[in-house]
């Protein structure tokens, strides 16, 4: 095994190699989460900063337990209350938190790009993006390959659909990327003003209508629509939305009899799944936050080990 | 196999260590009650796997075995870059049992000491015990073995290899001479 990544930036920078052992390191430490004692003593000694420009409770969470299960410390640092207000520079604020000789900086930012500025600029600590902008959120997408390799067993030739928003979801590029590095077939699908032709150029296939999408598919993961922003303006009414492109059980029949249906949370309910999809028996939506928690203690993890000083 | 290497133990060898192995454990706990045989991943597990069956054959009655993974209770992590993890597998409760902890090679007893943290973090054992098929010395922790299949003095530049075949059954024990 051999992990050679300082950073945790994107999908694009791992091979299906690379995947390969994150998800293997990440069922691993799966079995720590469900311990009387849920630590082991991996990194302890290092500093996990926190660094959120753009609220987030669910990623922000996940990667501060992971932290705390390998006895790592964490600290989070929330863009509301810090320097940032008072106008300081990205750079300058991590500069100063560099002062204090993190190991690891756990970023989310609203701009894309903002954790490869950082990473290129900042000596002696490791960036992991919690996402950026529209462009992209790795360790969501490494979850849910793992939930679904988990359940189905591996991804060459899975057909997997995503819904919703994905001209403005980080998520469904990175899961798209992972994806497609790992052999599996994308498809795409929402109205044209969430989902342009040009996604052809990543290799998905780019679906208008949703039932074309969802048939025979092995996963369906739906997207939030974020009704305080697309909400207004891509979509004529969430009413509307949710008549053609929501996920209810009539169109989920189309798919396989046991595909998997996922959601990266928060969920809409009644916009882009109904209700009785949510609770239903093929949703995963609970699997993919526990294995969130073992993705992000792997991540964590690989790239304490692939510091730079060391030899075979 | 170069032809600098020694064999140390064959298969025999090993079967019959292993076997007085078997014996002394129940001999020493008074038999098999509150025991669990627990191997140290990878090569200990194969070995802890086998003992289990030969005290099982012994006595008629299973005892609890598990596998554990020390890599996240190394003290050498951030300067190895080959740290691949594996799965700890202990599906008994760990608190009030006899443990004896199975590896194939005892060296510096380093790894040793990150299993016993390993199984401490899982409960409350009544005691630890350490089985080893070979101890080839060079200690550099308090740590001492309670069942040894064979002792062999080394010199810190060879190497002791234990060979298994696909069946996961060990086949022989190799001194390797560098240099």
């Amino acid at each position: 095994m051999a992990f050679n990544h300082d950073h945790i930036l994107d999908m694009k920078q791992f091979s299906a190699e690379d995947i390969t052992t994150i998800l293997d390191t990440a069922d691993s430490f799966k079995e720590i989460s469900q311990r009387e004692i849920k630590k082991v003593p991996a990194l302890r000694g290092k500093t996990v900063v926190n660094l959120f420009f753009e609220a987030s409770t669910r990623t922000r969470t996940s990667f501060e337990v992971a932290a705390k299960r390998l006895s790592a410390d964490g600290l989070n640092i929330a863009a509301s209350t810090s320097a940032v207000v008072k106008g300081e520079t990205l750079e300058d604020t991590a500069q100063n938190i560099l002062a204090m000789k993190p190991n690891i900086i756990v970023m989310r930012h609203g701009h894309s790009g903002a954790p490869h500025y950082l990473a290129e600029r900042l000596e002696g600590v490791s960036i992991l993006n919690a996402g950026d902008g529209c462009h992209e959120h790795p360790s969501q997408a490494l979850l849910d390959m793992m939930t679904i390799r988990e359940k189905l067993g591996g991804f060459e030739g899975l057909k997997v659909t995503i819904i919703g928003d994905i001209a403005h979801s980080r998520v469904a590029r990175s899961n798209l990327i992972g994806l497609k590095t790992m052999g599996a077939e994308v498809r795409l699908a929402g109205p044209g003003t969430m989902v342009p032709r040009e996604f052809e150029q990543l290799g998905a296939k780019v679906h208008h209508k949703i039932e074309d999408a969802i048939d025979g598919s092995d996963v369906v993961m739906m997207l939030r629509i974020q009704r305080e922003r697309q909400g207004k303006t891509l979509i004529p009414s969430t009413r509307e939305f949710a008549r053609y492109y929501g996920l209810n059980p009539v169109k989920l029949k189309l798919a396989k009899p046991n595909a998997l249906v996922m959601h990266p949370g928060p969920m809409n309910r009644g916009v882009e799944i109904s209700s009785s999809v949510a609770d239903g028996e093929q949703n995963v939506i609970l699997e993919q936050v526990e294995n969130g928690v073992a993705v992000r203690m792997a991540l964590l993890y690989l790239v304490s080990g692939a510091d730079g000083s060391i030899d075979g | 196999m170069a032809d600098s290497d020694v064999i140390i133990l064959d298969q025999a060898g090993i079967d019959r260590a292993l076997t007085r192995i078997a014996h002394e454990i129940l001999e020493h706990n008074k038999g098999i009650e509150d025991l669990a045989i627990v191997g140290i991943r990878t090569g200990g597990d194969y070995l802890a796997a086998l003992l289990q069956r030969k005290i099982s054959q012994i006595e008629g009655v299973d005892v609890p075995l598990g596998a554990i993974d020390i890599t996240l209770y190394r003290d050498d992590i951030g300067t190895r870059s080959d740290l691949k993890v594996g799965k700890t597998d202990i599906l008994f409760p760990v608190t009030g049992k006899k443990v004896v902890l199975v590896d194939d090679v005892l060296f510096t007893g380093r790894t040793i000491r990150a299993a016993m943290d390993a199984v401490i973090d899982l409960g409350r054992p009544e005691c630890i015990q350490l089985a080893i098929l070979l101890d080839r010395g060079h200690r550099e922790f308090p740590i001492r073995p309670d069942y040894i299949g064979r002792n062999l003095p080394t010199s810190r530049e060879e190497e002791v290899e234990v060979d298994f075949d696909d069946n996961l059954q060990p086949t022989q024990v190799r001194l390797i001479k560098n240099g």
